[in-house]
């Protein structure tokens, strides 16, 4: 798939004034993964909603794979599929059952949508659990299904809204490997507020935040959109405010700050000289992600 | 269809749950008119029987909706509101199914009416299930809380099935509290069923009247619920 989801000037503004989408604009390739991120109420399931022709925007356009969000709903609706934030599968059915209804919906056979189910459930690790009431089920395993259902249909856009949220580690990281498995055949859209997730799984990256997306591009592209490369983070014992850099966050009595290579540098050696444990490394999404927040907080102050 | 199978497969109470009020009435009216109304009844079990299974869509789109999100993965789907709103109604019937199929019964063995006042009653019953399918689905679409989906359910389904004329004939009411009856869509429905069984006695004229506004209700119900409902929110 060689197609684009573009996306232009979209404002979401609810009946009760509320603005959750302040033209949103950006245009990226079809393929791999695209995490969006955010905190909560930062408008990324409006979007995701929007994108997936669930609701309308307040104006703007969007299309994907040159079919507009609108005016060709029909089309859009044929080569995607969707996991809602907060998703569920039916209590009192199976995985197998959940599935084949879900297919069945779209439009297959009966006899194609019992074939795809146990494909699907085989390739996701859940042929074991494919007749247990759905009740019965784990929360990682309930996810993974939802994912499975998605995927099942062969729509070649999926959205993915906060998909491992309330998830234990393990759970998350098997989900992990079943999107890293699936975005070589599809393009996969996902929101999270799980910013290593972001890092961890995406081809590129987008920062929403009060309904204004920020930045967008692959993590170099942020990585060379922030104005310091490096971050050091130090355990203490020492003023960083006299340096060049941003101080973007001070937890648990350690200081960090994002500072240039060579400011970077000098740091280290002092901090040797001083025998204070520190840590350096290139900034991590987390770092330009509260990069972003707090200049977006300090434009508003000024 | 495969829902509502699954569903019964599973919680085989669901069936017994489906048929258990239209029986409970008939019982009770057949015994307290020493078996005057058990035909009267009969078509009251069937017409409630098909009301409850729109107003039952309604709440349980509003419990996909809600508690699933269900409705918002159907939307991004090539599915259709109109295939939706079909495919869960043929479900909700399979559930009242049993049901109908006791009623029917009773109604083969204990009843003796031709061709023609069968069709009259078929047809009416169709109507009656469009029309709170169609209802049961508009109504879904504009409810967001599973506790009011409960209330509009039980409170819909008292104003429809209930209070009408459907468990008695309509020359029971006095006049002119009569007339407060034809407020209701049920009322023209167990008119001509009660009318084609001999139970009540009215000009031609009258049926026919109840058959134009039964039909219109029904296709006026079912245009808005396909077109006006709140499929893709704004």
């Amino acid at each position: 798939m060689n197609g684009r989801l573009e996306c232009n000037s979209i404002i979401k503004q609810y009946k009760d004034g509320r603005t959750a989408l302040k033209s949103v604009t950006f245009d990226i390739k079809l393929s791999g993964i695209f995490a969006l991120i955010g905190r909560n109420g930062a408008g990324k399931t409006t979007l995701v909603r929007i994108l997936a022709t669930e609701l309308l925007p307040t104006s703007g356009m969007a299309s994907l794979d040159g079919n507009d969000i609108i005016r060709d709903a029909k089309n859009v609706r044929e080569i995607m599929a969707i996991v809602p934030q907060e998703a569920r599968p039916i209590q009192w059915m199976t995985p197998r059952q959940t599935i084949i209804s879900s297919l069945l919906w779209r439009g297959f056979g009966y006899g194609d949508s019992r074939k795809r189910a146990d494909d699907v459930l085989d390739q996701f690790g859940l042929t074991g659990y494919k007749d247990k009431p759905n009740r019965f089920l784990s929360g990682g395993i309930k996810r993974k299904m939802l994912v499975a259902t998605a995927l099942a249909s062969e729509a070649r856009i999926i959205f993915l809204d906060e998909p491992t949220t309330g998830l234990d580690p393990i759970s998350r990281k098997e989900l992990w490997d079943v999107l890293n498995e699936q975005k070589k055949k599809r393009f996969i859209f996902l929101t999270t507020h799980y910013l290593e997730e972001a890092e961890a799984l995406a081809d590129s990256i987008g920062i929403l935040e009060n309904g204004e997306l920020l930045a967008i591009g692959t993590m170099e592209e942020l990585r060379s959109k922030v104005r310091y490369p490096y971050t050091v983070r130090v355990n203490g014992g020492m003023d960083l405010t006299s340096i060049a850099g941003v101080v973007i966050q001070e937890n648990g009595g350690y200081q960090q700050i994002m500072t240039s290579k060579e400011e970077a540098y000098s740091i280290s050696k002092r901090l040797i000289q001083n025998g204070v444990t520190f840590s350096i490394s290139p900034v991590s999404l987390n770092d330009i992600f509260f990069f972003f927040a707090k200049r977006r907080v300090d434009g508003e102050k000024e | 269809m495969v829902n509502a199978i699954y569903a019964m497969k599973n919680y085989p109470i669901m069936m017994v749950n489906a048929f258990v009020s239209p029986l409970a009435f008939l019982i009770v009216l057949t015994l307290v008119s020493r078996g005057a109304l058990f035909g009267v009844a009969v078509i009251g079990g069937l017409i409630m029987a098909l009301t409850s299974s729109g107003l039952s869509l309604q709440g349980d789109l509003v419990h996909f909706k809600v508690d699933f999100k269900l409705q918002d993965m159907v939307v991004s789907s090539p599915t259709t509101a109109f295939i939706y709103l079909f495919g869960m109604a043929i479900s909700e019937l399979i559930y009242y199914l049993p049901g109908i199929a006791v009623l029917l019964a009773m109604a083969f063995i204990n009843l003796k009416f031709g061709l023609f006042p069968t069709l009259q009653v078929t047809g009416a019953m169709i109507l009656m299930f469009v029309l709170a399918t169609a209802l049961g689905f508009m109504l879904s679409t504009h409810i967001s809380d599973i506790m009011e989906s409960w209330a509009v359910t039980g409170v819909v389904s008292i104003l429809l099935s209930t209070i009408p004329p459907v468990y008695y004939p309509i020359t029971y009411i006095p006049l002119p509290y009569r007339y407060a009856a034809y407020l209701s869509p049920t009322t023209y429905a167990a008119q001509i069923a009660q009318q084609a069984m001999g139970y009540i006695h009215f000009p031609q004229v009258t049926i026919d009247i109840d058959w134009i506004v039964l039909i219109g209700v029904s296709v006026v119900l079912l245009l808005i619920s396909v077109k006006k409902t709140r499929w893709r929110e704004i």
